[in-house]
């Protein structure tokens, strides 16, 4: 659907986004997440043809956006962060401009502002104008116009930034909706946001990307070192730690602060093999050791993000 | 060419939806009407003369601050972005804002021929001038439009584009009036260049294609370099 190859944007001689490739299949969401300044948006803005790249190629539906600009134009919907919307005009009016300027005829623009009005849930504000109206609510009115003309690819850029809570699940939940058959690309630096509505992310920083995958794959970091909490019961740690350590893929076992109560607590590191919780509770119950706890620690997005973006 | 007309519907029916419109038509009215009747009975002559001749003046500064906000506006809120986005090609936006400003320019006009008709009651007014006056009129609006959305495209800040527009303008207007200060190797280029010079020969009654050619190559030239300023942003 989307495939970009060597992109790359200069701010004179500031390098924006460096050389980045992309590919992104129909009915994918996608979120871009990185810290602020790291190239979302300018990237975002390559991808809808509002800014030129300084050098690579964005291919849309195998249509180049250079050649083919208008057309391309016509697959996208497109909300800039914090929707700058116009502000002396009423919302039915605004939503009448756009589908007349997306070239929709009479009754099919009756029609389609119509379905977005339930879709968006614009029905009590539509004689409004448009600078009257809270953030939340301008941000559907920004959604109304990204999805006026049907696209196939939606880009949103931070949706969900600024609005309470509330607010962020009603524009999550009209998101999902339309995602169900749509591309959606949407960048974000909140990372519970990525979480709950991206089927995959992409981690970028300093213009570069970082880490790509689905969110399961990235949370479970596969290859990488996995942390698993032990409780025992009668157990001794020098023992247990060299029984723990004989296993294949377990690479060092550490004692926690250890109460009182006679309990053994340990933090297994290990990389390798994928059935290793197996192994250890066969190991753990051919022993009189009791055990209380037994968890993988499960490597939070937020710790991926800081762990890839950090300064160095 | 459909989508260059919704833009244009759009930014005209912008002008009206506020009081911008009414007030610059306002002053605009009071301005031309006063300078003109004052000294109409003194002059004791049926014609629009004194009108036409102010009118470059004028509009130097009222087109500028009717054109101001077209670009400058839209850079400043950020709603550019949402409008180069939608599928309309950056030559779209630039003539449908320039044809807004030019039609506000010539909608100006209109209550002004007022004055022609009640002249044409009192004395024996000749309509050849004035219709070429009118003819000329409009051409300048259109011009000074097209400098006045130039001067727009290169800068966030209204005040700025205002002011921008209305250096141009004036300088346009008034170049053949300092001509004098120049060699005489250089004035005839001048007066060429100048707007009030070409707007005074079409408001004799005389409709030369040189003079249409002027503003038409003057709309063209600022039309191109906004077209050059908003692509080189990107």
């Amino acid at each position: 659907m989307i495939h970009v190859e060597k992109l790359t944007k200069f701010y004179g001689s500031f390098c924006a986004v460096d050389q980045i490739d992309l590919d992104v299949s129909r009915g994918e969401i996608t979120g871009l997440l990185g810290p602020n300044g790291a190239g979302k948006t300018t990237t975002l803005r390559m991808l809808t043809g509002y800014l030129v790249p300084t050098s690579g190629s964005i291919l849309i539906k195998d249509l180049s956006i250079d050649d083919e600009s208008l057309a391309v134009k016509k697959l996208i919907g497109y909300l800039p962060e914090s929707a700058p919307l116009y502000h002396n005009i009423l919302v039915y009016d605004y939503l009448d401009y756009i589908a007349r300027v997306r070239d929709l005829d009479g009754r099919r623009r009756i029609e389609r502002i119509h379905e977005l009005v339930d879709l968006c849930g614009l029905s009590g504000i539509m004689h409004k104008n448009i600078g009257e109206l809270s953030k939340g609510l301008r941000q559907r009115v920004g959604l109304a116009h990204a999805m006026m003309g049907d696209p196939e690819i939606l880009v949103l850029d931070e949706p969900t930034s600024g609005l309470d809570p509330n607010q962020i699940v009603e524009i999550r939940d009209i998101i999902r909706a339309f995602g169900k058959e749509k591309t959606i690309i949407l960048s974000t630096h909140i990372l519970s946001e990525a979480e709950a509505t991206c089927d995959r992310i992409v981690i970028i920083d300093k213009g570069k990307i970082v880490a790509d995958g689905s969110t399961e794959s990235l949370k479970q970091g596969a290859g990488e070192e996995r942390t698993i909490h032990l409780t025992l019961l009668h157990a001794d740690f020098d023992t247990a730690s060299q029984t723990l350590s004989a296993l294949d893929g377990v690479s060092r076992v550490e004692r926690m602060d250890t109460p009182d109560s006679g309990e053994l607590r340990l933090k297994i590191f290990a990389g390798g093999p994928d059935r290793l919780r197996e192994r250890i509770y066969a190991c753990v119950k051919q022993t009189d050791w009791v055990m209380v706890e037994f968890t993988q620690e499960a490597k939070s997005l937020e710790k991926i993000f800081r762990d890839l973006t950090r300064e160095v | 060419m459909t989508r260059t007309l919704q833009i244009f519907k759009k930014e005209l029916r912008d002008y009206f939806v506020s009081p911008i419109a009414y007030i610059v038509i306002c002053i605009f009215l009071l301005i031309t009407g006063w300078f003109f009747f004052s000294t109409f009975f003194i002059f004791n002559q049926a014609n629009l003369r004194t009108f036409f001749t102010l009118l470059p003046l004028t509009f130097s500064f009222v087109i500028p601050a009717v054109t101001m906000r077209l670009f400058a506006e839209e850079l400043h809120s950020g709603s550019y972005e949402m409008l180069l986005t939608l599928p309309v090609r950056l030559s779209d936006i630039v003539l449908g804002k320039f044809l807004a400003g030019a039609a506000f320019a010539a909608i100006m006009l209109v209550p002004t021929l007022v004055y022609g008709f009640s002249i044409s009651f009192i004395g024996d007014l000749d309509w050849g001038p004035v219709a070429g006056g009118y003819i000329g009129a409009v051409l300048l609006g259109a011009s000074y439009s097209a400098v006045g959305v130039f001067a727009s495209t290169l800068t966030k800040n209204q005040i700025v584009a205002f002011i921008t527009g209305m250096v141009i303008c004036f300088a346009l207007t008034l170049l053949d009036k300092v001509v004098f200060f120049f060699p005489p190797q250089v004035v005839d280029v001048f007066t060429q260049i100048a707007a009030g010079y070409h707007f005074e020969n079409i408001s004799k009654g005389i409709l030369d294609t040189r003079d249409v050619l002027y503003f038409a190559s003057v709309i063209f030239a600022f039309l191109y370099g906004a077209h050059m300023v908003m692509q080189e942003k990107r």
